[in-house]
């Protein structure tokens, strides 16, 4: 009778223990902003003025909304390494939507950019949960694929500002209560991701997918559909995103967001999203975007070379990934002595 | 029949059909040994790289910082250059470091057990960022002609490139260590079943790390191979070889879960995204296409298997 009174105490604390480690990660990240941000607002008090931090937001949305979709897909123990070329060709096509027909209406040519990458999302949706291959190869391919298509229909063109609707820049630079709507954008596209994970059930499905995809598939969990639906949304995601470079940008040609799939994934990877699935935060992924482009401006206004910056990011998620093995591996311990306890 | 549906068979046809088209369509320019010469020296860093990675991919790890690793032993040997050192102690001192970034690779996989995708993006910026710290944007061009003729000029009486004579005696090198000996048995084994492999008295952590470090040495030569190439030390050299490396491996039919492929299928597959891209320049075909054409193949080559394992069941069903 008193071992069953006092297991569940030990369970509790263990329990307790794993939703510490949890928020410790986001936690860490906010940390880690600080130590960048308050020593470069001493050096220059300037740093900390809405004006500069808005930009920094703004900087690091673009990446932030990526990370986002990268989230949902690498929870389910996949990767998507097309988000940069998914970005560029549906930036180079809504652009050029916008100037080849010069009254579409905002909405309408956005939703040009996030219908091409709906379906750059749905082809390697397709390919991986149907063709039942691994998601890093298929990515990898279309990778080059989406770009190539991008080059061959820009034919070394480049969509100007001035072929541009108003509507669309002015988006790109206005702000609401003194917060870019780019950033906003973001911010919604951020909560409504979170609450999906956290309180839907198909939502709460991608982390069983990721723990165990056969445990998954045991348990009823159709982890194709499920699988097929990350990969639309994290291409949507991008489609969004490329709409929303022409409006940060005005100038946009083929080569728009070459290279991004990596950074996006480092900026996952420090939010402490698991690159093997099953835990992780939309919340942190953003946050680790955020991290790594505010080490970039504060290298600026310290006035370090800016060659430093990419040894530092490439430092910092090292740094990170080392912490959350060391702190899983305490955990693990941690449970496996409360479990021994408790049999005793 | 099933030898006829491998992988590196169709890679051979494809192979003799994009010779034959060159052949045709440049009225025999194409197979002439002045062209060969600069096929051969085009590929010769993705050839010389895709050895070691093929061997890292086979015991089911990734390694994506081997650009990086190019970019910083170019990197080093300009400034080691400029510090006044002779280019006989530069040379091995550059591999050295190549090596020990390798080292830092396979250490925190194998001793920290953290996955080395997420390992190696990070070095991929950290190695990059240190050679911009090195050399910062400045290039370094003044080498003596004695060592960057390697990268111009043939072997004497022959139309064979240096950088590629190299590949082809590491290839066999890497062939035997994979396919003829106890170590690549071990590498098969570890790709396959890690734990399996554990438990048969593979030092895995050790076969491991030697493969890490072997990939940096090698990729720590395709930098020498490419300073010397375009008698250039800059820290930008080969930014995002990574993804053509790791394509060509793949397209190659080595599968990135590890335990299967062979060294004969990606140097195919390296000369047949070599040979597509030269005969396009000959066209004067835009590249673009060389782009969707790399991606479309490593489409068809992850998905050929389980198209081909679909065809065999339906057979089997249908008697």
């Amino acid at each position: 009778m008193t071992a069953t009174a006092t297991a569940p105490s030990r369970r509790t604390a263990a329990r307790r223990l794993t939703t510490r480690v949890g928020r410790v990660r986001e936690l860490g990240i906010v940390v880690a902003l600080a130590l960048v941000v308050i020593p470069t607002a001493i050096v220059n008090p300037r740093f900390v003025q809405p004006q500069s931090l808005r930009d920094l937001a703004l900087n690091a949305s673009i990446v932030a909304l990526l990370a986002v979709g990268q989230t949902l897909v690498v929870i389910t123990r996949n990767v998507d390494l097309s988000v940069g070329s998914v970005l560029g060709l549906s930036a180079f096509l809504t652009a050029q939507h916008f100037a080849d027909h010069p009254g579409t209406p905002l909405l309408a040519g956005i939703g040009f950019g996030v219908a091409t990458g709906f379906a750059c999302g749905l082809l390697n949706g397709l390919l991986v949960a149907l063709g039942n291959v691994p998601s890093l190869v298929v990515t990898l391919g279309t990778l080059y694929v989406f770009r190539g298509v991008d080059y061959a229909l820009a034919q070394g063109r480049q969509v100007n500002a001035s072929n541009l609707p108003d509507a669309l820049l002015d988006l790109g630079g206005s702000r609401v209560l003194g917060v870019p709507v780019l950033v906003l954008v973001t911010v919604a596209v951020i909560v409504v991701a979170a609450v999906y994970l956290r309180s839907y059930r198909s939502g709460r499905e991608l982390y069983a997918i990721g723990s165990n995809p056969e445990a998954a598939t045991l348990a009823g969990i159709p982890v194709a559909r499920r699988t097929l639906t990350t990969f639309v949304l994290s291409g949507l995601i991008a489609g969004l995103a490329g709409a929303l470079w022409v409006a940060r940008y005005g100038t946009v040609d083929a080569a728009a967001g070459t290279g991004l799939e990596l950074q996006v994934v480092a900026a996952v990877v420090v939010g402490g999203v698991a690159i093997f699935g099953g835990s992780g935060t939309v919340a942190g992924a953003a946050l680790g975007a955020l991290l790594l482009g505010t080490i970039t401006s504060c290298l600026v206004v310290l006035q370090i070379p800016a060659f430093w910056q990419q040894a530092i990011s490439g430092a910092l998620l090292l740094s990170a990934i080392t912490v959350d093995r060391l702190l899983a591996l305490r955990l693990a311990k941690a449970l496996r002595t409360t479990e021994g306890t408790s049999h005793a | 029949m099933r030898n006829l549906l491998r992988w590196e068979t169709a890679l051979v046809f494809l192979l003799v059909v994009v010779a034959l088209a060159g052949q045709v369509s440049t009225d025999g320019s194409f197979l002439s040994g002045g062209n060969l010469f600069y096929l051969g020296l085009d590929i010769a860093e993705i050839a010389l790289i895709a050895l070691p990675l093929t061997l890292v991919i086979v015991a089911g790890e990734i390694d994506l910082s081997v650009a990086s690793v190019l970019g910083l032993s170019s990197a080093l040997i300009g400034w080691l250059w400029n510090a006044g050192w002779s280019l006989e102690t530069i040379l091995p001192a550059v591999i050295v470091a190549g090596a020990l970034c390798g080292a830092v690779n396979g250490l925190l996989v194998t001793r920290l057990g953290l996955p080395s995708l997420a390992v190696t993006i990070g070095t991929l910026a950290l190695y990059r960022g240190l050679a911009l710290v090195v050399l910062g944007d400045t290039a370094v061009a003044d080498f003596p002609a004695s060592y960057t003729s390697f990268g111009t000029t043939p072997i004497p009486g022959t139309d064979i490139p240096y950088p590629i004579a190299l590949a082809a005696v590491l290839a066999v090198l890497f062939g035997i260590a994979l396919h003829a000996s106890s170590f690549g048995r071990a590498v098969f084994a570890i790709g396959a079943n890690e734990e399996g492999a554990r438990f048969s008295g593979i030092r895995v952590k050790r076969v491991k790390l030697t493969l890490f470090v072997l990939a940096g040495a090698v990729a720590a030569i395709a930098g020498i191979v490419y300073t010397f190439r375009f008698s250039s030390a800059r820290a930008d050299n080969g930014v995002g070889l990574e993804l053509a490396v790791v394509a060509a491996v793949l397209l190659g039919g080595v599968s990135i879960f590890g335990g299967k492929g062979t060294l004969f299928g990606v140097l195919a597959g390296v000369l047949l995204l070599g040979g597509l891209r030269n005969l396009l320049i000959l066209q004067d075909t835009s590249t673009e296409v060389l782009t969707i054409v790399t991606g479309l193949l490593l489409l068809v080559s992850v998905l050929a298997p389980s198209i081909t394992r679909r065809v065999g069941t339906l057979r089997k069903a249908a008697p």
